[in-house]
Order: C-alpha cells, then sequence, then structure tokens
C-alpha cells in the first residue's frame, strides 16, 4: 500500500479501499478466533474457499476470517453478508450445503440457525439472537466487520480516523482534556480514572516517558483482551498511539502473554502494516509525531499482570511487584514515566476522540461511562463475551443475555473480579453493574470475569478453589500473602472436609484481615475477597460445615453418602450398571446396596436412579454419617 | 537535603526528604521492629513486620515503614491495635516455619504472638532475602535465589556459582533471622546433588 503521509492520503486511501468493495457483494465471514480456530474454523473457512473455487464463485463471493465476536461455545460461527444470515457449529461438512442453499438458491439451512430456548423458534439474523441483541457492541461490534489481519479492512471502518484528528488538529492537552471529559476508567480492574494516570506521567520532569498496553490476562476464563487484541489489533494500536502523543512517549510496549500466540502474531502484523503505511514510526500523519511500539512476550504468572512486576517483567527482569509509593505513572520502567493500561481501556481511545467525549458518557452511569465487556460463563445457558453499558443490572445480563440458568436449576450467585473477586447472590441480582456498586457489595470489576453458579455449588467450595488458585500464583514475596493464603487455604480445606472446628469462621476473618492490611501488592491486599464475600452472604453455609459436617449443596464430597432406600429400590440393576466404582451390589429381585467404603461419592447413582423411583438418597451431615458408620460396622457384626 | 516535618507516634519528627520512616523513627528513638530490612540492601517491603498507619488528608493506609518515605505533615502511629494484631498473625505465620528463632521469640513476646497457633511446617526460611539480596547487590555473585512462587517459593543455592564462591565467603549465614544453620543446610545440599549426578549418568 503508499505510504499514509497526510490526514488528504488518509482520507483518499479510505475512499479507494470503499469504492472497492461493494457492500451488497455477499461476503461469508467466518470467525477466526481462538475459541472458533480451536472448534474447526481453519477447516470451516478452507472448504468454503473450495467450494466456491469448484462452482467458479471465487470473484463474486468473498470468504474473510474475522475476529472473535464472543459467542465461542456455539462456534465456529459464519456469518453471510449482507444478509448477516447466522449459521452456528458450522462443520466443513455443512459448507457445500451453505453455498449451494444459501449463497446459490437464496434459501436458509434451517438446521444451523440459533433456536431460542424460551420459543424454540428459529433466528436468523445475528443482531436479533438474543445473546447479541441485548449488547452494546461500541468495542466488540468491529471485530466481526473486518478481516483482522487487514489494514484495509480497519482503514474502511473509519480506523485511524481518530489518529488523524489528535495529531492535526488538537494539542496533546485538547487530547488529554477529552478523555477527562469522557471519564473513561481503566478496564483492567481498579477503575482509576485514565486522564489521572495521563496527566501524572505528562506533568512528570522527566522526559523520555513510555506507554504500555497490559495484554498479560492472567484471569482464568476471561478472554476479552484476547478477543480484542487478536480481532482488531489496529484499533489498540490506534488507541495507543493516540495516548502516546497526549502524555509525549516516543516509546510504546504491548506486553502479550505467551499463551496467546494469536494475538502475538496478528499484532505483530499491525505494527509492521502499520510501520509500512506511516502510520508509526517518525513523523506519523506529516504530524512531526514520532512513535515505535515494541511487542514483548509475557511467560509470567498471574501477578506479572501487577503494574509494576508487569514493569520489572520488562526490564527483564523476574516478574515481581515492588513496593511502588511513587506511582508507575512518575517513575515506572527503567524509573521512568509510565503509562500502564490495559487492551479494553485503549480500544475505547480512538472511539472518543472519534466520536467525542459526549458520545461516549452517554452510555454508563454517574461514575463509570462507556461499557464493560465481560466473560460470562459457569451455569448459563449462553456463554460468551458480553459488552454492555456500565449499569445494566445482573439480573439483565444473566437472565436477558445468558438466557438463565439451564436444566432448570436456580441461580445462586455470580461470582465477579477473577479470582480475588468476590460473589454477589441471587438477593442482589438487581445490582446495577459497574465499579463502585461491585465493590459496595464486597466484591469487584476486576476485569470483568463473571462465573454463574446454580444451586449445586457449594459457596465454601468456590471460596477454598480461589484460594487454591492464588496460593500458587501469589509470587510469594511477602509474608501476609504468602502465609495467609497458605493458612486461611488450610482452614478451608478442613471446613470442605468435615474437620472444621468451632473458631474457625473467626480465624478466617483474623488472617484475611492482615493480609488485607499488609500485603505488599494488590494480589494480596484482594485475596481474602473469595472468603470474606461467601462469609459476608453465605455465612449459614460455613456454619453448616463447620457444625453439622454438611454440604447444603451436596458439593463437598467428604461430607456426603449416598445410599439405597430398601422400600423404594426396584433391583432394575442400572446403578449397579453404572457406578464406576462398582461399589452397588445387587441382583434381579435383591435390593441394591452401596458399599460406602468403595464409594467415591461420584453421584452417578444418585442421577442414573429412574425418577419414577427415586430410590438413591443423596445424604449429607448427620445423616451421611450414620449411613456411613453403619456400613462399616456391618462386616464386623456379621463376621 | 529539605526537612521534612512530620508527626510519629505524637512526637513532632523533623527529617530529610527520602528518608524512610523506619529511619526517621529511629532517629528519635522510636523502635519500629524489622526482619527483612539491612541498611546496606535495597529496601525490600517483604517481611511487613515494620507495617505502621500512616494518615495524610484524613485518609489512613498501613505502609512498609522500612521503604515509605516521610511527607510532610503526615501522621505516623507505629503501635495502634490494628498495627499490633497485623505484627502479633504475621508473627505467628513465621513461627510456624520457624518456631525456635530467637528474634521470632522476642518479638512473640512484646505481641502476645501464640507461637503454636498454626501448625508447624519447619522449613526454617522465613522469606526475608537477606542472604539473596546480599549476595545479589553487596557481593554480586548471585549464588543463593529465589525459586518457584506463592507458598512453594524457596531459597536454592546455584551449585555451579556456590561451589567456586560459598565455601571462603558463608557471609550471609549470620544474617539469617531464623537459624545459620538454614543456609549451611541448604547450601550443602545443594553442592552434595551434582557430585551424585556424574555416577548415575555415566
Ligand atoms: C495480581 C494482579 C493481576 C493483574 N492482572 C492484570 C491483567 O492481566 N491485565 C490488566 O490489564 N490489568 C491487570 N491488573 C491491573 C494492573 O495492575 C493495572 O492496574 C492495570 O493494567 C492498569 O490499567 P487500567 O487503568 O487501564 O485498568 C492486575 C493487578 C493485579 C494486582
Ligand atoms: S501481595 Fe502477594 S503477590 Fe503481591 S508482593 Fe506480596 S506475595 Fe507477592
Ligand atoms: S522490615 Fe519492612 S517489610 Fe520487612
Amino acid at each position: 500500500m503508499c505510504r499514509i503521509c497526510s490526514a488528504e492520503t488518509l482520507e483518499k486511501t479510505r475512499q479507494e479501499i470503499r469504492l472497492r468493495s461493494d457492500p451488497s457483494t455477499p461476503c461469508i465471514a467466518v470467525c477466526a478466533g481462538a475459541g472458533c480456530l480451536a472448534s474447526g474454523a481453519a477447516e470451516v473457512i478452507a472448504a468454503f474457499e473450495v467450494e466456491l473455487e469448484s462452482r467458479g464463485l471465487t470473484a463474486a463471493i468473498t470468504t474473510r476470517g474475522t475476529g472473535c465476536p464472543g459467542f465461542c461455545e456455539r462456534g465456529p460461527i459464519v456469518v453471510i453478508h449482507p444478509q448477516e444470515i447466522c449459521y452456528l457449529q458450522v462443520k466443513p461438512a455443512d459448507v457445500a450445503e451453505i453455498v449451494a442453499t444459501t449463497l446459490v438458491d437464496k434459501q436458509l439451512v434451517e438446521r444451523l440457525l440459533y433456536v431460542d430456548p424460551a420459543t424454540g423458534s428459529k433466528i436468523t439474523r445475528e443482531a436479533d439472537i438474543p445473546f447479541y441483541k441485548n449488547q452494546q457492541r461500541n468495542i466488540l461490534g468491529a471485530n466481526s466487520r473486518i478481516d483482522s489481519k487487514s489494514l484495509d479492512d480497519y482503514l474502511a471502518i473509519d480506523g485511524y480516523a481518530a489518529l488523524a484528528k489528535a495529531l492535526l488538529q488538537m494539542s496533546p492537552d485538547q487530547v488529554l482534556e477529552e478523555i477527562k471529559r469522557s471519564n473513561l476508567r481503566g478496564r483492567g480492574g481498579g477503575g482509576f480514572p485514565v486522564w489521572r494516570k495521563w496527566a501524572e506521567s505528562r506533568n512528570a520532569a522527566d522526559p523520555t516517558r513510555y506507554v504500555i498496553v497490559n495484554a498479560d490476562e492472567g484471569d482464568p476464563g476471561a478472554f476479552m483482551d484476547r478477543a480484542l487484541i487478536e480481532g482488531n489489533p489496529h484499533s489498540i494500536l490506534e488507541g495507543l498511539i493516540i495516548g502516546a502523543y497526549a502524555v509525549g512517549a516516543h516509546q510504546g510496549f504491548i506486553y502479550v502473554r505467551q499463551e496467546y500466540p494469536l494475538a502475538v502474531e496478528n499484532v505483530n502484523l499491525a505494527i509492521r502494516q502499520a510501520e509500512k503505511s506511516g502510520l508509526l514510526g517518525n513523523d506519523i500523519l506529516g504530524s512531526g509525531f514520532d512513535f515505535r511500539v515494541q511487542v514483548h512476550k509475557g511467560a509470567g504468572a498471574f501477578v506479572c499482570g501487577e503494574s509494576s512486576a508487569l514493569m520489572t517483567a520488562l526490564e527483564g527482569r523476574a516478574g515481581e511487584p515492588r513496593p511502588k509509593y511513587i506511582h508507575t505513572a512518575v517513575k515506572g520502567v527503567w524509573d521512568k514515566p509510565s503509562v500502564l493500561n490495559n487492551v479494553e481501556t485503549w480500544a475505547n481511545v480512538p472511539l472518543i476522540i472519534h466520536q467525542s467525549a459526549d458520545w461516549f458518557a452517554q452510555f454508563g452511569t454517574a461514575g463509570c461511562k462507556g461499557t464493560k465487556i465481560f466473560s460470562l460463563v459457569g451455569k448459563i445457558t449462553n456463554t460468551g463475551l458480553v459488552e454492555v453499558p456500565m449499569g445494566v443490572s445482573l439480573r439483565q445480563i444473566v437472565e436477558q443475555i445468558g438466557g438463565g440458568i439451564p436444566a432448570g436449576k436456580r441461580f445462586k450467585a455470580v461470582q465477579t473480579g477473577g479470582p480475588s473477586g468476590g460473589c454477589i447472590p441471587a438477593s442482589q441480582l438487581d445490582l446495577k453493574v459497574d465499579f463502585d456498586e461491585l465493590t459496595k457489595a464486597g466484591s469487584m470489576m476486576g476485569s470483568g470475569g463473571m462465573i454463574v453458579m446454580d444451586e449445586d455449588t457449594c459457596m465454601v467450595d468456590i471460596a477454598r478453589y480461589f484460594l487454591n488458585f492464588l496460593q500458587d500464583e501469589s509470587c510469594g514475596k511477602c509474608t501476609p500473602c504468602r502465609e495467609g493464603i497458605r493458612q486461611m487455604l488450610k482452614v478451608l480445606n478442613d471446613i470442605t472436609t468435615g474437620k472444621g472446628h468451632e473458631g474457625d469462621i473467626e480465624l478466617l476473618e483474623d488472617l484475611a484481615a492482615t493480609t488485607i492490611g499488609a500485603s505488599l501488592c494488590a494480589l494480596g491486599k484482594s485475596a481474602p475477597n473469595p472468603v470474606l464475600s461467601t462469609l459476608k452472604y453465605f455465612r449459614h453455609e460455613y456454619e453448616e460445615h463447620i457444625k453439622n459436617k454438611n454440604c447444603p449443596a451436596y458439593a463437598c464430597k467428604s461430607l456426603l453418602a449416598f445410599n439405597i432406600d430398601a422400600d423404594k429400590c426396584k433391583a432394575c440393576g442400572t446403578c449397579r450398571r453404572s457406578c464406576p466404582a462398582a461399589a452397588i451390589s445387587g441382583a434381579k429381585q435383591q435390593v441394591h446396596v452401596v458399599d460406602q467404603q468403595k464409594c467415591t461419592r461420584c453421584g452417578t447413582c444418585f442421577s442414573v436412579c429412574p425418577s419414577a423411583f427415586g430410590a438413591v438418597q443423596r445424604l449429607s451431615g448427620a445423616a451421611a454419617a450414620s449411613v456411613s458408620a453403619t456400613m462399616t460396622l456391618a462386616p464386623e457384626e456379621t463376621g | 537535603m529539605s526537612d521534612v516535618r512530620l508527626t510519629i507516634d505524637g512526637k513532632e519528627v523533623t527529617a530529610s526528604r527520602g528518608m524512610t520512616l523506619l529511619d526517621a523513627a529511629q532517629s528519635v528513638g522510636i523502635a519500629i521492629p524489622t526482619l527483612c530490612h539491612h541498611p546496606q540492601l535495597e529496601p525490600y517491603g517483604g517481611c511487613r513486620i515494620c507495617t505502621v498507619e500512616a494518615e495524610q488528608g484524613g485518609v489512613t493506609r498501613l505502609v512498609a515503614s522500612c521503604i515509605y518515605q516521610v511527607a510532610p505533615g503526615l501522621v505516623v502511629r507505629t503501635r495502634t491495635e490494628k498495627v499490633n494484631r497485623i505484627r502479633k498473625v504475621l508473627l505467628e505465620e513465621m513461627l510456624a516455619h520457624a518456631p525456635e528463632s530467637e528474634i521470632l521469640l522476642n518479638l512473640a513476646q512484646d505481641y502476645a504472638a501464640d507461637k503454636d497457633r498454626f501448625e508447624k511446617e519447619p522449613s526454617f526460611c522465613i522469606h526475608c532475602g537477606l542472604c539473596v539480596r546480599y549476595c545479589a547487590e553487596l557481593k554480586q555473585k548471585h549464588a543463593v535465589g529465589f525459586i518457584d512462587r506463592g507458598a512453594q517459593r524457596e531459597i536454592h543455592f546455584i551449585p555451579e556459582i556456590a561451589g567456586q564462591e560459598c565455601w571462603d565467603c558463608k557471609e550471609c549465614f549470620p544474617l539469617c533471622p531464623t537459624s545459620a544453620l538454614q543456609a549451611a543446610y541448604v547450601l550443602t545440599e545443594a553442592l552434595l546433588t551434582p557430585a551424585k549426578k556424574p555416577s548415575c549418568c555415566s
């Protein structure tokens, strides 16, 4: 492509690209994000290319691998433009039929459409699927409109227009002022006002400054940053260059976790394209502003996403948090002023500059503007990436977008904020989701992870699960984090295995207070959240485990027993045949019995016993203990 | 150096800019316990036993006094109920690893810490990092480092370097707050392990 060296050449290039591509030309867009690639998208794209070739349709119909629209669970996703017909879970074997039926005969392949579980009706257009319909996809929306490897595609959707505006029509102060007016807050967890960090760096005495993208995304289950940087890498670059201009930085870093090879590949490609076109390097767009970017692959742990640890890692040392009583915005990488923002934060910047702070601020609540992407997973019908305006209620996310809880189960809680976030109970489903409300409720926004839990989830076990993760992910440098987590985890292990004592809850609270109060970095300061938030809303579950050795959710295996009710057993043999531990004895017309010593408490018998009989009892607490006790005594009595 | 005026435990203190709260407190005879601090080494902030309350503009924060620097008008409190409680729990956590450490046992008396509160896991190391940092910063040998992270974190002598450097130095041994034997033990183990290697590989 020719070098884009001014606002005029940028606009001219954009017009040429738009003229070349007629929006009414049929286009097959296949998601080529990591999720869909894992479920076979590359094979689907290849099959389309072969099929179009053999029918001589390659000129008339284009094929495109797009960024991730967030509905990975139903992937590979194929959208046929311009009608926006959406096919889900497409396999290479479906391709010939799609081409023949939809592209040639203009008919629908009904069996590949989304079926609304509520009404049973089929939905044709992507935008009408409830999962998408109730979202506000300001940032994610572009992902499915472009080929993530094409600069032209990004330019066609107004890409780099914000950069031209910032560099050529605005002073750095005006850019800063616009970001301030938008009230954009950091999306990486803390919700810190972006303009304040930028201004602090800009005002720092040292003229060598850095801007950094945090694409470490160590939060298991979250993948919004991956989807953005993989699907629309130029938007992150554009945001970063604008930020660099506002701050007065000439060097940027993109810190991507190594486990995201496609993100690394796409962002490196985008950098090369931008350099070649004159959008990165010296005298960008003829503005006189110079800026370069380097990608750094992070091989580290969860804690490497923490700002001071990330900066230490950028310097080439072990990624370990440092005390930072002086903000990294003033003294960061190599002690130079360094602005670190999250991927999603940077993605918002071009939108604000291009469409104005007022446009941005029309979304959201008084204190939290714009949208936020959540990664919705767990016991919920639709899982995937969900972008909504700040202030939408949890209920809307869970029920309308997520489609509620499958299998007729009851909603119990939603865990937000990643491993050191907290659990919010059903009674708070109407909570308006933003930084401040989540914190008030004892949880946090974190990076936007959202794990839905149903009635079968034990809240003590959940706290144990997250503390177990954090015990391995803490860097281990400071005592309250390393030892506090170790001791809290021990108590939780005891409680969930029937070894809890009176006083354990108070002990947890004591340990938590020290860990929060004295830890060096935010990992330690937030690590007790899973414990404290479940204690806040589900204290009775802790008490049941401790006092009665009872797990009300029937999840803690050590506290369970399965027993066959002799009066109800019809000796059908289903449980005996299904038991993976061969713990059930019985024969035709003979009541079946569970050998409690062999039983691994997997619950298979309970779920396979025909509901008409309901002969298998699932027990916890005293009832479980007495079943286990009688059964272990039995051999002695007979023997 | 310009002077900074602040209050520590009700005492007016004049300190110079860049000084830590720990140094400022010591300059007026207020003792704050430390374990990972060493005047010749870079501030580390690992043990957190030196945690104090620092109030500025109506906001009180818990900070590590061995790192936090003096600021004008700062009000520092080194022995509040909260601080005492934190130090007590930290000591109890460390005593689970090093139940015989004299320094820890003395501090445990000051803070009414129960040395048997937590189940013993005598690994002796409390991760103060003094040996590691002394070797890296002052000797510049890097013969001992940390390996692994989280609850698994341990000190570890690098056999190739230790074999060359350590026998004639051993300056880190007396720095260990739990027992000099700890460093000696880990070192010996590190040096003995590679000696076994050739016989099993040949
Ligand atoms: C343990 C820990 C892990 C973190 N991981 C990430 C991460 O993966 N990505 C991220 O953007 N921020 C992460 N953060 C937050 C960063 O420290 C930092 O606040 C953020 O990148 C700043 O960007 P923002 O203001 O745009 O949110 C983490 C923080 C902690 C304490
Ligand atoms: S709080 Fe945890 S992760 Fe942070 S420095 Fe301390 S040990 Fe490391
Ligand atoms: S002496 Fe301050 S943290 Fe150890």
